[in-house]
C-alpha cells in the first residue's frame, strides 16, 4: 500500500459532514487533489508565463505588479444631470474610469415619451434620447481623459454615436476616445433579451461598429462579450465560459465575412465575465478562459498579432448572489467575489453595492462596495505576486476540467448549425432555464445553505436607507424630450432619418448615418423606428 | 372525478428581461399541478388584464424587477376592476422595497407579494390555500 | 353554478361579452355543466369550419396561427383560437405558452386566444376542445383556429375537431419520414412547408408530392395541396389562406362536410359515451383493491373477471 492508498483508507474509515460536495454549479469536488489531478499538464505549452502563450497566467507581464486592475463602479439613475453628479462624485473618490447604466427605455429603443416607456424613465439607469442628454451626462468631464464603459446592446450603435458627437463638440476628436460598448447582441437572445431586431441585421450593425471603429475610433472596445448576464440568468460557471466564448468566435467570424482581417478588430474585443461565491471554480474559469481564447485565435482564426490572442475581461461580482434578507451579508459575498476576479486577472472590476437587490445603491452603499476594492488591492496582499493559485493542484485541475467541457459545448454548438442556429433551436436558453430551476431546488430542498435565506434567518425589518427615483423625473425628461422635438431643426432631422433609411435598405456602413441623424438631434427612438421599419422586429421564443 | 384546475397566468410587465424568477416559478406552479400560462416579456398591464380574462385565470402572478411596481400594479388593479374581474387575485414578486411592499398590501394593490428568497413552496402553497378558501364547486361528472 | 347564473353567462354568451366565452369555457373544460352549456350553445353553433394545423415540435404553428390571425383581420373576420399544449402526466400541471407568439393581438378585442392543457387526453387535443370551439363560435368569433399539442404522432384526433387539416412541416430536418411513420400523411387537408427561407424547401415540397403521387387514388378526395411559407417573414401567408378557402368551398360544395360531420358526430358520440359509462361505474372501476394485488395475483385477465363481476354486481350484462 502506498501513502495515498493510506491516505484514501483513512480517509474513507471517517464520516463526512455532508453526503455530497458540489460547486455552486453543481460539480463534484473531490475530498483531495494531489499532482496526479494535474499529471497531464505540461508547464510550457499548457500555463506558461505572464504576458505570453497561452496566457493562462495573465494577459500582462508584470499584472498587477504594474497597474492595479481598473475599479469601475456602474452608475446611472435618473436625468443626464443626476448621473453625471454621481460620475464626478466617483471620480472624485478615486474611481478611475466611468461606467454608464442607461434605463429601460433607452436600453429597448423607445424615447422616454414613448407610451412603452411609462414608470420606467431613469429607473434602473439614466435616460437618453438625444445628443442633448448625452450632453448633459458628460458635462465638465474630460473626454479625452477618461475610458467609459456603456452597457448598452440593441442600439448601441447610435449611444455610441451619440458619444462621439458629444466629444466632437467638446474639440476631442474620436482617435483620442477610450472605452467600451458592450454592444453584445448575442447574449440578449440566450440570457438577457434586451432585443430589438433579429439576428442579422444585428450582426450587419455590429461589423458596421468594427469597420468605422477601426478608422476612426482605434482605441474603442467594439464589443464586450459578456457571460455575465448568461450567469445571471442561471447559467453554470461552465455554460457562462462556453456560452460567452462560443459568441465571441461568432463575432470573430461574422467580422471575417465581412472582410476584415482578424488582427484589425479581434484586438478590439474585450469580455465580460461574473463573479460568483465560489472561489476556485470561478478562478478556474477566467484561467480557462484565457489559455481557451488564446489558443483559437491563434489555431483556428489564425490570427497573428499578440493582442489578437489576449482575452481581456471586466468582471462583476454576482447580483444573483445577494440577498434581500440581511442584505448587509451582501458585503462579505461581494468581497469574497472580488477576491476571485483579482486571482483570476481581471483587468477591470465592479463591486456590488449590498442594497442592489432591493433598489438602486445609495452613495453609502457605492462607497462601501468601492472600498471593498481597495481594501482587497492595498491591503488585502494578494495584488503583489502574479497568478498566485497556479501549480495548486485542485486549481489545475479545474481548470483544465473547464477548459474541456467548453471544447465539448462548442462542438455541441458547431454540430447545431453554430451559435445562431442554437440560438434558434433554444438551446442555450433551455440548458440555462434548466440550470436555474436545478439551482433553486437545491436551496428549496436544503442541499444548498444561502445564509440568512434558507438557514441562519431571523425575523428582522430591513433596515438600510433605500435611494428612491420619484416620479417627477420621468416628467421632466418626458418634458424636455418633446421640448426638443419642439425646437430642433425637424427638416434636418427628416432628411437624416430618410437617408438612414436608404442606407440600412443597402449595404453602405450604417454609422456614418447614424451620426449624421445624431448631430440633428433626432431621438433615439426616431432613429431605431427607421431601422425597425427595414430590419423587422425580434420575437421572444418561449422555454421554461 | 373533477377536471378542475388552478389556473395562473405568469406576467412579465415592464421592459426588463429579467425572466429568471418568472420562469422558475411557471416551473414550480406547474410542478404543483396547476396551468400557468405564461404571457411572455414586455407586456403592458392592458395585455396582462386581457391575456388574464381570456384564459380565465385563478391567479395573475406579476414579476417585476425593473423599479416600476408602484405604477403596474395600481394600474392591474383597476384595470380588472373596470372589467369586473376583481376576482382574479393578483400577486407578484421582484426587487420590491419592504415599504413599498407594505404600500402595496395595505391599499389593496395586490393580494401578496414575495420578495426573493421566497420559496416557491410559499407561493405554492398560499395560492392553494386562498382558492380554497373560495371553495371548488363540486363536481358533478355524471351530468 | 346555479341554472340562473348559468343561463346569465349563456345571455351574455350571445351577446358576444368575452368574460362570458372565457367562463364558460372553464365550466365546459372542469366539466361542471358541461352537457346543459353544450346543448345551448349548440344551438348557436356548428356552421363555421374548423382549421387545424399540426405538426412536429418547433415547425413554427404559434407563429403561423398568428400570421393567419394577421391574415383574417385585415379581412375583417373575427378570430378564435384554441392552442393545446400538454399536461404533465404526473402532476397534471403545464405551462401554457403559445400565447407569447401570439401578443401582437392580446388586446384586438376581434380576437379571443385560449390555452388549453390536455389534462390526461391523448391525440394531440384536450378532451373538451371540440366543445371550446363551438363556445368561441358563439361568443362570435366565427373563423376558429386550432392549434394542436405538436408532439409529432398521434396526433391524427385532430379529424374529430377539424375540417380543415394543415399539417405543418420544416425543411430538412426529416419531418416528413416521421410524419409518414405518424400516420398524418392520411389526415391532410393542405401540406405547409414552413420556414421555406431555410435550404431545402423545394425539395421537401417534391418529396411530398411525391408521396402523393404514390398514395394515389387511397388518399383523401381531394389531393391536398403543399403550400411554402415563412410565418415569421409574412411569405405564403395568403396562399395559405386561399388554399384554406378552397379546401374549405370544396367541402360545401361537394357534401363532404355533411359526411365530416357525421363522422365527428359519431366519434364525439363514443367519445362521450364512453366518459357515461365510465362515471357510471366511478369508483368501482379505476380502483383495484390492494388485497387483491397483495394476494399475489398476477394475471392481469385472472383480476379482469374479479373486477367486473365487482362492477356489474353478479348482474348478467352480456
Amino acid at each position: 500500500m502506498n501513502d495515498k492508498e493510506r491516505w484514501q483508507e483513512n480517509y474513507r474509515a471517517l464520516q463526512e459532514r455532508q453526503s455530497n460536495f458540489v460547486t455552486v454549479s453543481s460539480v463534484p469536488i473531490a475530498p483531495l487533489y494531489t499532482p496526479q489531478d494535474s499529471a497531464g499538464t505540461n508547464y510550457e505549452r499548457d500555463l506558461g508565463y505572464p504576458g505570453s502563450y497561452p496566457y493562462t497566467r495573465g494577459i500582462h507581464a508584470n499584472m498587477y505588479r504594474g497597474r492595479l486592475w481598473t475599479m469601475r463602479q456602474f452608475a446611472g439613475f435618473g436625468s443626464a444631470q443626476e448621473s453625471n453628479e454621481r460620475y464626478k462624485f466617483l471620480l472624485s473618490q478615486g474611481q478611475t474610469g466611468l461606467s454608464v447604466a442607461f434605463d429601460m427605455p433607452t436600453i429597448m429603443g423607445y424615447d422616454s415619451d414613448h407610451l412603452r416607456a411609462y414608470g420606467e424613465v431613469g429607473r434602473v439607469g439614466v435616460a437618453i434620447d438625444s445628443l442633448q442628454d448625452m450632453e448633459r451626462l458628460f458635462q465638465d468631464i474630460a473626454l479625452d481623459r477618461v475610458s467609459t464603459s456603456m452597457t448598452i446592446n440593441a442600439p448601441a450603435a447610435i449611444l455610441w454615436a451619440m458619444y462621439i458627437v458629444a466629444a466632437e463638440k467638446k474639440g476631442i476628436p474620436s482617435y483620442k476616445l477610450t472605452g467600451t460598448i458592450q454592444n453584445d447582441i448575442l447574449k440578449e437572445y440566450i440570457a438577457q433579451k434586451s432585443w430589438i431586431f433579429p439576428p442579422e441585421p444585428s450582426l450587419r450593425l455590429i461589423t458596421d461598429i468594427f469597420k468605422y471603429a477601426k478608422e476612426h475610433v482605434p482605441k474603442w472596445n467594439t464589443v464586450s462579450i459578456s457571460g455575465y448576464h448568461i450567469r445571471e440568468a442561471g447559467a453554470t460557471a461552465l455554460q457562462e465560459l462556453a456560452f460567452t466564448l462560443a459568441d465571441g468566435f461568432a463575432y470573430v467570424e461574422a467580422g471575417i465575412k465581412v472582410g476584415l482581417d482578424v488582427d484589425d478588430f479581434v484586438p478590439r474585443l474585450s469580455f465580460f465575465f461574473n463573479a460568483h461565491m465560489d472561489v476556485f471554480e470561478e478562478i478556474a474559469k477566467y484561467r480557462a478562459a484565457r489559455r481557451i481564447w488564446a489558443r483559437h485565435m491563434k489555431e483556428k482564426y489564425g490570427a497573428k498579432k499578440p493582442e489578437s490572442l489576449l482575452l481581456r475581461f471586466h468582471t462583476q461580482t454576482a447580483g444573483c448572489s445577494l440577498t434581500a434578507q440581511q442584505p448587509e451579508n451582501n458585503i462579505v459575498r461581494t468581497a469574497y467575489e472580488a477576491l476571485a476576479a483579482v486571482l483570476g486577472g481581471t483587468q477591470s472590476l465592479h463591486t456590488n453595492s449590498m442594497d442592489e437587490v432591493l433598489a438602486l445603491p445609495t452613495e453609502k452603499a457605492v462607497q462601501i462596495a468601492l472600498r471593498t476594492q481597495q481594501i482587497l488591492a492595498y491591503e488585502s496582499g494578494v495584488a503583489n505576486t502574479i497568478d498566485p493559485l497556479a501549480g495548486s493542484y485542485f486549481v489545475e485541475s479545474l481548470t483544465d476540467q473547464m477548459e474541456k467541457g467548453a471544447e465539448d459545448y462548442f462542438c455541441r454548438i458547431e454540430e447545431m448549425g453554430g451559435v445562431l442556429a442554437a440560438i434558434e433551436q433554444n438551446f442555450f436558453q433551455q440548458e440555462i432555464a434548466d440550470a436555474a430551476f436545478r439551482y433553486q431546488q437545491e436551496i428549496e430542498r436544503h442541499e444548498r445553505i444561502i445564509v440568512g435565506v434558507n438557514e441562519f434567518t431571523k425575523e428582522e425589518k430591513v433596515g438600510i436607507d433605500l435611494l428612491k427615483i420619484g416620479p417627477e423625473t420621468e416628467k421632466a425628461q418626458v418634458g424636455r424630450v418633446q421640448e426638443l422635438k419642439r425646437t430642433r431643426d425637424n427638416a434636418q432631422v427628416r432628411s437624416a432619418l430618410a437617408e438612414l433609411e436608404r442606407t440600412a435598405k443597402g449595404s453602405d456602413n450604417l454609422i456614418p448615418k447614424i451620426m449624421s441623424a445624431v448631430r440633428a438631434y433626432a431621438t433615439e427612438g426616431e432613429i431605431i423606428g427607421v431601422l425597425k421599419t427595414v430590419f423587422g422586429e425580434y420575437r421572444e421564443q418561449a422555454v421554461y | 372525478m373533477s377536471q378542475s384546475r388552478i389556473r395562473v397566468l405568469v406576467g412579465k410587465p415592464g421592459l426588463d428581461g429579467h425572466d429568471r424568477g418568472a420562469k422558475v416559478i411557471a416551473r414550480a406552479l406547474r410542478d404543483a399541478g396547476m396551468e400557468v400560462i405564461y404571457s411572455g416579456l414586455h407586456q403592458t398591464p392592458e395585455e396582462i388584464v386581457e391575456a388574464a380574462i381570456q384564459e380565465d385565470v385563478d391567479v395573475i402572478g406579476l414579476s417585476i424587477l425593473s423599479g416600476a411596481h408602484l405604477t403596474i400594479f395600481p394600474r392591474v388593479k383597476e384595470l380588472l376592476r373596470e372589467q369586473e374581474a376583481e376576482d382574479i387575485l393578483l400577486i407578484g414578486g421582484g426587487t420590491i422595497p419592504e415599504e413599498d411592499v407594505e404600500v402595496l398590501l395595505r391599499q389593496g394593490f395586490a393580494e401578496a407579494l414575495f420578495t426573493p428568497g421566497t420559496p416557491t413552496g410559499e407561493i405554492v402553497g398560499w395560492i392553494k390555500q386562498r382558492l380554497e378558501k373560495k371553495g371548488p364547486e363540486p363536481a358533478r361528472a355524471n351530468d | 353554478m346555479s341554472r340562473d347564473e348559468m343561463n346569465e353567462w349563456l345571455e351574455r354568451l350571445l351577446r358576444h361579452e368575452r368574460r362570458a366565452v372565457a367562463k364558460l369555457i372553464s365550466r365546459v373544460e372542469d366539466d361542471r355543466g358541461r352537457a346543459e352549456i353544450m346543448h345551448s350553445v349548440r344551438a348557436h353553433s356548428g356552421k363555421s369550419l374548423v382549421v387545424g394545423i399540426t405538426g412536429p415540435p418547433g415547425v413554427g404553428k404559434s407563429s403561423l396561427v398568428e400570421a393567419l390571425t394577421r391574415y383574417y383581420r385585415e379581412n375583417g373576420e373575427r378570430v378564435g383560437i384554441v392552442a393545446v399544449d400538454p399536461s404533465s402526466p404526473y402532476t397534471g400541471g403545464a405551462i401554457l405558452g403559445d400565447r407569447i407568439r401570439m401578443q401582437a393581438h392580446t388586446t384586438d378585442r376581434d380576437v379571443f386566444i385560449r390555452s388549453m392543457g390536455t389534462r390526461g387526453h391523448l391525440g394531440g387535443v384536450a378532451r373538451s376542445t371540440a366543445d371550446v370551439l363551438r363556445i368561441l363560435e358563439a361568443g362570435g368569433y366565427g373563423r376558429l383556429l386550432l392549434e394542436t399539442v405538436g408532439v409529432g404522432q398521434s396526433e391524427i384526433e385532430i379529424m374529430r375537431l377539424a375540417d380543415t387539416v394543415v399539417v405543418v412541416l420544416n425543411p430538412g430536418t426529416g419531418d416528413g419520414i416521421q410524419a409518414i411513420k405518424a400516420g398524418i400523411m392520411e389526415v391532410a387537408d393542405i401540406f405547409v412547408v414552413n420556414k421555406s427561407d431555410m435550404p431545402g424547401a423545394e425539395r421537401m415540397k417534391n418529396d411530398i408530392e411525391m408521396m402523393l403521387d404514390l398514395n394515389g387514388g387511397a388518399g383523401p378526395l381531394r389531393r391536398p395541396p403543399v403550400v411554402l411559407t415563412s410565418a415569421l417573414q409574412a411569405l405564403g401567408i395568403p396562399e395559405l389562406g386561399e388554399a384554406i378557402a378552397e379546401q374549405q368551398a370544396f367541402l360545401r360544395e361537394s357534401g363532404q362536410i355533411k359526411i365530416r360531420r357525421q363522422v365527428q358526430l359519431q366519434r364525439e358520440t363514443w367519445h362521450y359515451l364512453e366518459e357515461k359509462v365510465r362515471a357510471l361505474f366511478d369508483g368501482t372501476w379505476p380502483q383495484i383493491p390492494q388485497d387483491w394485488l397483495e394476494a399475489g395475483e398476477r394475471d392481469p385477465f385472472g383480476l379482469v373477471e374479479k373486477v367486473w363481476a365487482k362492477m356489474t354486481g353478479g348482474r348478467d350484462v352480456s
